[in-house]
Parts: C-alpha cells; structure tokens; sequence
C-alpha cells in the first residue's frame, strides 16, 4: 500500500510538466493551422461581411497576440477552468463532461471485452504453439487486425443494423423515447452492440497476437522444463506459470492501448454517430476551437496518466520486482 | 438483447397503427393527407445559432424555418413566386423609399402572446439589418419601421431600394422573432437563440447535443388544419454512409440536402419503399465556379481566361461529377432564376485546340516540356464535387499546357487562404444563388471588397463598367429595368470571366414512400412543412 501511495505521489508530481508541454503545444499547433475560428464560422453560415468578421474576433478574443492569448488561456487553466467554446457557444467543461460517459462506456466496453477475449484465446493458442489450433487462430487474428476499423464497422452495420435489422444502425439510445432504469440500458446496450464489436474484434486480434508470442517465449524458459519434470499438470503449468509470466507484456499492451483507443474512437463515433469526446475533438478542430481541443487534450492526457498509474500498480501486483527499488527511494 | 429488438419494432409498428386510428376521425374533416406520427429526419450539423433572423443560412434553415416564420415563403405557383405567410400583402412606392406590409392577424407566438407589427419593426430594425448575414445588405438603406396599427408595418429606407429585391429576399431574410422575449437583452446571446420561439407550425421541444433536435405540432397555428405530423426530430447523422443506412433500415424516414451522397443514389433508389427526389430546391442553387486571381498576370489576359473556359468540358463535369445531377452553367445567373436569367451570352464550348490556339495568341507558347506556365489550384473542400472538380481541372489545365500545382487544406484554412490572404491564381468556389442577384451573386465580381469577406471578389477584379451596372441595379426600383441591368450583368460577366461559372446544381432529397407533400415549394427542405404528412 505504502509503494502504490508513494507511486502515486512522484506520478502527480511529474504530470504536472507533461500536462504543461501538452497544453502549450496543442496551443501552439492549432495556432499554426491557417484560418481561425471565426473563418470557420462566417463559413458555416454562408459568409459574411468584414465588419461581422472584426466585430466576432473582437468578441472571441481573437484580435489579440497570441502570447496574450496563450497566457490568458494558461492562467484559466490553473484556476481549473477549462474556458468557453467558441464552436458550440457554451462552457468546454460542460461539453466535456457531456460526451466523456459516451466514450467511456464505448471503450471501457471494447478494452474490457478485447482484452478478455483476446487473452484467452492467446491462452488457448500459445498452450501448444505450432499446433493446428494455434495457426488457425493466428491466421485468423492476423487478418481481422489487417481490416481497418472504418471499413469493419460499415460492413458490420449493413449486415447486422440494414440487412437484418436485428440491432439499430446508430445512435448511443432510441432518439425521445423516453425510456428510463432498465429498459433505457437496455436499449443503449443494443445500441453499443455493433460499434463496441468493431473496436473490440481489432484490438481482440492484438492482444491475442501479444499473448501468445509472449506464451511462446515462456515456454523455452528453465523454469518451465522444471515445472513439467516436476510433474505439474499441464493446466497447471500453462496458467500458472506460463501464462502469467506472459500477462506482462500484455498490461503494457492494454495501457498503451487505451491511449491509443481514445484518438481511434473518432472514426467509429463517426460512423455510429455517437455523441462522444473523439468526434467533439473533430469539431473543435475543424472549427479552430483552441478552447475546447486543448481541453479535451488536457482530459485525455490526464486520463492516459491515470490509466497508466493504475498499469503500473497492476504491474507491482503481478510482478513482485516492480517498484521494491523505491523502497530505499 | 437480440430479441428485444424486434419487440422493440413490434412495438413501434402498433404505436403507429393506434396514432393513425385515433387520426382517422380528423383525416375526414381536414385536407387529404392523413394527420400525425413522428417524421424522423437526418441532419449533418448542429449550428450553434439557431436563430434564423440572425443567421440566415440553409442549416439554420433547416431546422428553424419549422418554428420561426418568414414574411413570405417561395412558392412554384403563386404572385411573384411567393407565399404568403406571416405578411398577407405588401406595396412598394414609385420612388422606392417605402414598402408597406400587410401582417396576418390572429397569429399568436408560441409563448401565447399575440403578434403585431411591433415584433416585425424589431426584428427588421434590430436584427435583420444590424446583424444578420445577408439582411445588411437587402436592408442596408433601411431607416425605420412605422406600425400605424398591429396589422401593417412600413418599411422607411434613406435610398432607393428596389421592391423586386426586397420580394427576392423574403423567403430568407425576414424571419420574425419575438419583441418581448429580445428586446433589451443581448440579442446574439439570448438563449432564444437556441431554444427557439416563433409563430411557426411546430414548437422547439428539446435539443440534445450529438443526437438530435426535437419539434412538436403548434395546435394553436394560425393555418387551421395544419401541420399534420406530430412530430419532426432531427437525428444528427454526421456520417455520409449513416444516412442512407439509416433509410435502408427504417430508422429516419427522410434525408434532404444529399445527406445521401450521390453515388449511392442509384443503390437506394432500387431499394424498396425508398424514393429519390430531385425538386423542392429550386431557389437553393449551387453554382461550381473557377475563382481567379486576377493579380497574376498570365490570368490577367482575357485570352488566357477564355482559353481556361474552353478547356472544361462541362458535359464531363455534370455527367462524371455530378453523376447528371446538374446542369451545365452559361453564366452567373442560374436557368433556375427565370426572372433574371439570359441565355444570350457569348458560349465557351469544350474545345482544346481552341484553347491552346487563345494561349498561344497571348504570348504563352509550350515550353520544351509541354508545360506553358504554372498555377496554385485551390479547390474548395466543402463538397465532394468540388474536390472532384479541383482533380478533372488540372487534368483539363494540363491537357492545354497549364501545369497547375493542386493545394488541398481543411475548410477554415481554404477559406482564410482565397478569401483573406488571396494565396491562390485558381479557386473552385461553390456559391449560392439566392434568388435575387443583389443578394449574394455580384459580390462575386464587385470590386472594392476588403479582404476577408468570404464568397466575394478576393481575385483583385476591377470593371468600371460592371460596378456601374450592379451600383444602378441596386437603386433601380422599376422591375423591368431592373432585369435588364441584370441581364447587361450576365453579358459583362461571362464577356470578360471575372470567373468561370461551370455548372449549377441543387440538392437531392431521399426519403421513404409513406412521407407525403415532399418537395412542393422551391425551397422545400428549408420551408416549415406544415403539410407535409406521413402515410401510416
């Protein structure tokens, strides 16, 4: 307990930087993209004339330097407000906190169901590497993480949402159904179906991929040949010492994944048109919206941070070397 | 959870079948289309005003024009191609200083308190002229506004300012909003702005950011018998795919503005239950236009610009592009603006040899390598089309010799590049024709524009004699005269091609059998459906 707190407390501590740089250069490379927001919005409205353009940048706070803009943004940003919208005229947090429970259920749902699955049939594969079972799930897993997410999740939709109509095309709910308690989770869990599916059999193929090379380098180790001399059973010697041995790399996998699964999130969004953060992170940028891409930026790198924590905690419990030279520290 | 669904279904279709029993008895009093249920239509973007008297622009429309009213909506029949709806009647004086509006009486906001001319005298002089997009320039001489009782409103103006024009502009510039819930507040800030209040047929019932807009039936509409359905949501489908997808399974019944993209229309067309519409958008036309830079000086010889216009095939364009469904342009003003349009305007048929004989003449003579000068094309990103168009034009540019060096960027960064910093010889543009061409086409050719103003003359083109037609136009109160300048217009333009119009084209609707009344105005998707009804 004592280490995971000290853990945590060097983590907070050396966040504070990273989150900094973040910010500045998020800052700095919107800045750099042509066009501003109000370009972007005179455009959505079909033009408009010089005076209205002045009279908007007066009002977003565009016509002033931009190192006037950047320190007043940074000084919000240490009272712990995330600042306006200019794309959506209303507070960043609000839309934040809107669309973040979407991408969560969204990619909690994938990771969980793809690290689960992806695992076990790694299991099942790298318990005898080289046998029929293991090539035909190798091939297998080869070619779903060959298919692009995009493509993976149209097909799955015109089969599944247009041809069969067992489960709704998109959407997070049925649209003013009015549905409450269990029949509202219901509804968003059907809904869920199709895109958590494409995300998950991608990063499924992954992790199946990572179990059962790790499975297979196990298997060459001393320790191994002695359990089996030992007489261990085969069940045995596969989940206990195999297999966890091989779970290591895997973690690293899963923490690095769910970085990775929230910039992945805004082709399926798109297509499932769920209402969540990667698709907000495609407006603000296509509106010029500084305020609310270097917020949602700023959440996820808070995010990925946690995540990251609690691998490494995950970490120290699977593998009891990890974090005893902090002892002393 | 697979076999909720369907029971989910079920349960939809029997809700259906009780909404069109309990409707059976008004279906026999009413008109013929039957009356409720709950019309479900995509919708490609959420703006984040709402209120179309401050921001008249078709994706405002879309959505508001079913809760806040115009003056008057266009119509295919009808004077003047209009409707009536919140004006009855309105008169222009000789001299082009005054127009009097006759107001519709009886007509309540959605609040229950009445409308009177108060409301049309604050929405003109407080938001149509100070802040909305297009209403500064149909009301920029616009002084006051007289309310002599509640069912008539004259409109005062310091100059000259044609009724022609005004009665153009109608169907889009004059939106109403309610006095009492703007007056003295900061008006681009109310939250009216989004949670609208109108006099339309159906009420702002709820919006839900990402997912959709929701409207309810007015019962209290001034049009008795009207509106039919229930209901409109509009489900915010941001991906091109989702919307026909979403037809295919039954979930929204209608996509409008080729929410479908056009290479899946002859796919869905012969999916069952599904029809696709090409009416209902005549006075929303598209132009696809080549901008030009003319502070270059290659492009600042008519020769060379007549080479280019010679160079685009645009039969290839409207049955390769736009799959037939455009027409090829002849000038700046649209076939479908029959009031204003003249087809006797010099032609610039597809012919290469021609073109290479023009850019010869001009001095530019092929290079060694073929090539006779370069050029930064900046094709626009908003349509496929026009991104398509920006790959055939430099096909076409280097079938004559012009190597043109294709720049693609994201939207905010196009329209900066063209329309500010003017870091382009060739744009492809895709600009609105809007009923009148006072409204937003001779912008395109004007000179004396600062920089910055999108969709306007950013090419540094200067005509004495093309200003001095739009600058009469514009005080020409005398319709038939009035049309003749902008005939006159068309001649100058397409004689020395400030710009290359290439074609014209309006938006397609896809939407299922069982919706009804669809497309019966030029301005249907952005009309306010009243009667528009869906067949149980």
């Amino acid at each position: 307990m004592n280490r995971a707190l000290r853990l945590l407390r060097r983590r907070a501590i050396g966040s504070i930087p990273v989150l900094l740089i973040v910010v500045v250069l998020t800052f700095l490379l919107l800045e750099a993209a042509a066009g501003d927001a109000v370009d972007a919005y005179l455009l959505s409205i079909g033009g408009g004339d010089a005076a209205i353009a002045q009279s908007l940048r007066a009002a977003y706070g565009l016509d002033q330097s931009m190192p006037a803009r950047l320190w007043v943004y940074l000084s919000s940003l240490g009272r712990l407000d995330l600042g306006w919208s200019v794309a959506f005229d209303r507070p960043v947090r609000d839309l934040i906190l809107e669309r973040l429970p979407n991408t969560f259920l969204l990619m909690g749902s994938a990771t969980a169901l793809s690290f689960a699955v992806g695992s076990a049939l790694g299991i099942v594969a790298g318990a005898k590497p080289g046998s029929a079972r293991d090539r035909v799930l190798s091939t297998l897993s080869l070619m779903l993480y060959a298919i692009p997410g995009f493509w993976l999740g149209l097909v799955l939709s015109i089969v599944f949402a247009v041809q069969l109509r067992w489960l709704p095309t998109s959407g997070i709910e049925t649209i003013a159904s009015g549905r409450t308690g269990l029949s509202r989770a219901a509804d968003i869990a059907a809904h869920l179906v199709l895109p958590v599916a494409t995300l998950a059999l991608v990063y499924m193929a992954l992790f199946l991929r990572v179990m059962r090379a790790g499975m297979a380098d196990v298997w060459r180790l001393d320790f191994v040949l002695f359990a089996q001399s030992k007489g261990l059973s085969r069940a045995r010697i596969v989940l206990r010492h195999v297999a966890r041995n091989a779970l290591l790399p895997l973690v690293t996998m899963l923490g690095l994944q769910s970085a990775a699964m929230l910039g992945g999130s805004v082709v399926i969004e798109s297509i499932f048109a769920i209402p969540g953060f990667g698709r907000l992170a495609q407006e603000a940028v296509s509106g010029r919206d500084t305020a609310l891409l270097t917020g949602i930026i700023v959440t996820s790198a808070v995010l990925v941070i946690l995540v990251n924590l609690v691998i490494d905690i995950v970490y120290a419990a699977l593998d009891p070397r990890v974090g005893a030279s902090e002892r002393g520290a | 959870m697979l076999s909720a669904t369907p029971t989910r279904r079920t349960f939809l279709q029997a809700g259906a079948a009780l909404l069109a029993s309990t409707a059976l008895p008004t279906l026999a009093l009413a008109q013929d289309a039957p009356s409720g249920g709950r019309l479900i239509v995509a919708a490609d973007s959420e703006p984040k005003n709402l209120n179309p008297a401050i921001v008249a622009s078709n994706g405002v429309f879309f959505v508001a024009s079913k809760v806040v009213e115009p003056l008057a909506e266009a119509a295919f029949d009808g004077e003047d191609g209009l409707a009536p709806r919140l004006a009855t009647a309105w008169e222009g004086s000789d001299d082009g200083l005054s127009v009097t509006f006759r107001l519709r009486e009886g007509v309540t906001w959605h609040d229950g308190k009445p409308f009177t001319s108060a409301d049309v005298a604050f929405s003109a002089l407080n938001v149509w002229k100070p802040l909305q997009n297009l209403g500064r320039v149909v009301f920029a001489h616009l002084e006051a506004v007289e309310t002599p009782d509640d069912a008539t409103a004259i409109f005062r103006f310091s100059r000259p300012t044609p009724l022609q024009l005004i009665r153009n502009a109608l169907p889009v510039v004059s939106s109403v909003i309610p006095k009492h819930l703007y007056e003295g507040t900061d008006i681009a800030a109310n939250p009216a702005n989004v949670q609208l209040v109108g006099t339309g047929p159906f009420r702002f019932a709820e919006y839900k950011p990402g997912e959709y807009y929701r409207l309810t039936r007015n019962e209290a509409y001034w049009d008795k018998g009207q509106p039919k359905l229930d209901e409109i949501v509009f489900r915010v489908l941001p991906d091109r795919a989702g919307a026909g997808a979403a037809l295919e399974a039954e979930e929204i019944q209608l996509a409008a503005f080729s929410a479908v993209p056009l290479t899946d229309l002859d796919r869905i067309s012969k999916a069952p239950g599904i029809k696709v519409i090409t009416k209902g958008y005549e006075a929303l036309t598209y132009q696809l236009v080549v901008e030009i830079n003319h502070r270059r000086k290659e492009l600042a010889d008519l020769k060379v610009r007549q080479a280019i216009a010679h160079a685009i095939d645009r039969k290839f364009v409207v049955d390769t592009i736009f799959l037939g469904y455009a027409t090829a342009s002849t000038g700046p003003v649209p076939k479908n603006a029959p009031e204003f349009y003249d087809a006797d305007v010099p032609a610039y048929d597809f012919n290469v040899d021609k073109a290479n004989a023009l850019l010869d003449e001009a001095g530019y003579a092929k290079g060694a390598d073929g090539k006779r000068f370069s050029l930064k094309l900046r094709p626009a990103p908003y349509f496929n089309e026009t991104r398509q168009f920006g790959d055939y034009l430099r096909q076409a540019l280097a079938a004559v010799g012009i190597d043109a060096a294709q720049v693609n960027a994201d939207s905010a960064a196009h329209q900066k590049a063209v329309y500010t910093d003017h870091d382009f010889d060739l744009a492809v543009a895709p600009p609105v024709f809007r009923g009148d061409p006072a409204i937003s086409t001779t912008i395109l050719v004007q000179s004396g524009i600062p920089a910055g103003v999108g969709f306007s003359n950013q090419g540094g083109y200067a005509n004495a004699e093309l200003d001095a037609v739009i600058a009469k136009a514009a005080e020409t109160v005398d319709a038939a005269a009035r049309t003749e300048l902008y005939r006159q217009f068309q001649k100058l333009v397409v004689t020395d091609l400030p710009l290359i119009n290439v074609a014209e084209w309006g938006f397609i609707t896809v939407a299922r059998d069982t919706v009804l009344n669809v497309a019966n105005n030029p301005r249907w998707a952005v009309s306010n459906w009243a009667d528009t009804a869906l067949q149980s």
